[in-house]
């Protein structure tokens, strides 16, 4: 215990705080792209999964195939898979990249199935109306439907955001600087374990709990709204 | 000449047949009824007029031209001539009553914004909803939104009406509102299908009454033969029991 | 490109990777389960305990969902031996995925306690049930039908987190895949298909989940897609 104490000035070098706030920094990069791509791209695969029309059928089997793929195997896999894949084909070598790559695959396919369950959860009555008045699929979606789903979207969309945050912690299998391979440089360095991973712990929860908070305090408003 | 004609129509709900073999033909500025117990159709063939379902077999005609309900360019046509109102209003949650009603005209027809507001702003006051232009449609009462859906069809500038069971989801005291809007749109010479459960109001205003059970025409007559003294046995059981509950 | 997949080096390894899938199983099952029961714990207290130990919980279930499971296992794993605690990797994966499950099982369970307190209880008085029957006949299938959709849900979760434990040398799905891989070095045919046998397990499991939940419990689960 006595070693602790002793340890802490020397692991809290102002080396080490910038070393772990950049880390903080890509760990919370890789999230917010990844989700920014995986809400805009996995907002046009739900738009395309929806359609109705037979010459659009192998686009809408392409799209549930992808969705079920990267929704159902884990993070590392998918992680290791593309590493592995782009060893090959020899584009880049950017651990980031590739991380993001991987962060971007997955979130577009769970905030696709998200986007998708709100456009679904808008009565059809709405689109019948719509169809009556000779309103075309697109610009129902545009000026009717959407309209009314984003505020079924935003709460699943931000919780997954706050969920992938954590998720990100798998990036340091290939030895990106996020916050958790920080964990493991700074513990292989000498550092006692529990400090190293302690505080990334509570770095991560630093990350994590306002988001939280904040998703909470919006979807009690969104609630509110409605009524 | 008809303005609707309908000849051998089949239409299904996945497995169902939902219409079978109707025919059927209605002449501009008729008002005709559809009458019949539940899953008989009626709402069936408006739906199917608008495209909301599309027929396996059969010939409909709009003002003697045949529509192909494969074909999107025919499906735009019979749009814009035929307007439907529904059980539930589907009025659109996001937008006020004012945007309701023109947002069609304007954004699907593409007709001169301020022109489609002003027409939009008459048909509301018409229905007597000129001071909730701005209100929103989870403000208004079930008679009131009925009535905004009534302009809003009545705004796309339609050769026929369609009125799928308009006041079945309203409270009683908030239907004489919604009938008194239709018995001055008949006044003013509008086709119109009309599938209702208000039999002295089918009784009072239409030309013709269509008496619709498992998926077929059993009987089309003027409505004094059809309430009392029908020809088929069925329409008999069915009317007899109408007014009996009455 | 100047690669070529080549499967059938890697297909001799799927007897092999397969079994691995065994292992994944059952780390899935023992820490969902001893996460239930935690958190079974930790809900009842969350619902009928005192002020203190209200806060504790709640601390808890705060700290697991808001840290990365992954750096909970690796603080299990190489933290605790500075206090003399020597977790072997397997223990130490299914601890800290048992420890992770509690806390968002909790929260799961928490619900479906509170979904039944306000009407059933009151319709089950009214009709003069004992206490053991109110359980039996309305509480209990009420809350087995609340809460398998989300229980499902996180198992799922869970069977997909087992692969982290091929990090700590752990022989389950995808350990094994590393192992093969460091053998024959043909890596994206091995993670592909080590992917595909996820997806194909992933699919069962939902495809059972939901067949037991409709029909044993009257959930409302969709069984295709």
């Amino acid at each position: 215990m006595e070693r602790l104490i002793e340890e802490i000035p020397s692991f809290f070098t102002i080396w080490n705080i910038i070393f772990l706030g950049k880390a903080m920094g890509v760990t919370f990069l890789l999230t917010a792209i990844g989700c920014l791509i995986g809400f805009s791209v996995g907002g046009l695969l739900a738009i395309f999964r929806k359609t109705k029309t037979l010459f659009l059928l192998p686009l809408r089997i392409l799209i549930i195939l992808y969705t079920e793929i990267f929704r159902r195997v884990p993070f590392l896999v998918s992680l290791l898979l593309i590493f592995y894949v782009f060893q090959i084909v020899k584009i880049s070598d950017n651990l980031f990249l590739i991380a993001t790559i991987t962060v971007c695959l997955i979130a577009t396919a769970f905030i696709g199935e998200i986007i998708r369950s709100g456009i679904e959860s808008i009565n059809q009555t709405q689109w019948d109306a719509a169809t009556a008045m000779n309103f075309s699929y697109f610009q129902t979606l545009k000026e009717i439907i959407f309209p009314q789903a984003w505020k079924v979207i935003l709460p699943p969309a931000f919780s997954f955001f706050i969920m992938f945050i954590k998720d990100t912690a798998l990036a340091s299998q290939i030895g990106v600087m996020e916050l958790t391979f920080t964990a493991k440089i700074l513990n292989n360095k000498g550092f006692s374990p529990l400090l190293s991973f302690g505080t990334v712990l509570i770095l991560y929860f630093i990350l994590s709990f306002p988001l939280d908070r904040f998703g909470k305090y919006m979807e009690k408003k969104l609630v509110s709204d409605r009524n | 000449m008809y303005q609707i004609e309908i000849k051998s129509l089949n239409a299904y709900y996945d497995k169902l047949h939902v219409l079978r073999d109707i025919d059927l033909q209605v002449k501009k500025g008729e008002i005709v009824s559809l009458i019949g117990p539940s899953g008989s159709g009626k709402s069936s063939l408006l739906k199917m007029l608008v495209g909301l379902l599309i027929p396996k077999s059969g010939v409909v005609k709009i003002n003697d031209q045949a529509i192909n309900y494969h074909k999107k360019l025919d499906l735009r046509t019979v749009r814009e001539k035929i307007a439907i109102v529904f059980q539930q209003y589907n009025l659109f949650q996001n937008m006020n009553v004012l945007k309701n009603v023109c947002i069609a005209p304007t954004k699907i027809q593409k007709r001169n914004a301020k022109e489609a507001e002003e027409q939009a702003v008459n048909l509301l006051e018409k229905v007597g909803l000129k001071d909730k232009l701005k209100s929103y449609p989870d403000e208004l009462s079930g008679g009131q939104q009925q009535r905004v859906a009534i302009a809003r069809a009545l705004c796309l500038n339609p050769e026929i009406l369609l009125l799928d069971e308009i006041t079945s989801a309203l409270d009683p005291e908030l239907v004489k509102e919604v009938l008194d809007t239709i018995r001055l749109l008949a006044s003013e010479g509008m086709t119109m299908l009309i599938v209702s459960h208000e039999m002295s109001f089918v009784k009072e205003l239409s030309s013709r009454v269509v008496f619709m059970d498992n998926g077929s025409i059993v009987e089309v007559n003027e409505p004094i033969i059809i309430f009392d003294s029908p020809k088929e046995k069925r329409t008999l059981d069915f009317v007899s029991k109408i007014l009996k509950d009455k | 490109m100047g690669y070529t997949l080549v499967y059938t080096q890697v297909l001799e390894f799927f007897p092999y990777l397969i079994k691995g899938a065994w292992i994944s199983l059952q780390i899935a099952v023992l820490a969902f389960f001893g996460g239930m029961f935690v958190g079974l714990v930790f809900a009842t207290i969350r619902t009928f305990g005192n002020k203190i130990s209200n806060k504790i919980v709640i601390w808890y279930v705060t700290f697991f969902t808001n840290t990365p499971q992954l750096v909970q296992i690796y603080f299990l794993f190489f933290a605790l031996p500075e206090f003399g605690i020597l977790l072997s990797p397997y223990v130490a994966v299914l601890v800290g995925m048992t420890l992770n499950a509690a806390a968002y099982l909790c929260e799961i369970q928490r619900a479906g306690f509170l979904s039944i307190r306000q009407n059933e209880l009151d319709a089950a008085k009214t009709l003069n049930f004992t206490l053991v029957q109110q359980v039996k006949y309305v509480i209990l299938p009420h809350i087995m039908k609340v809460l398998f959709p989300p229980l499902s849900n996180h198992y799922i979760i869970m069977t997909l987190g087992t692969s982290m434990a091929a990090i700590f040398g752990v022989e389950e799905l995808t350990g094994r895949a590393f192992n093969i891989n460091s053998e024959t070095f043909r890596s994206v045919e091995i993670f592909s298909l080590t992917a595909l046998v996820y997806i194909v397990i992933t699919f069962i499991a939902t495809f059972l989940l939901a067949i037991v939940g409709r029909y044993f419990f009257k959930a409302k689960m969709r069984i295709i897609q």
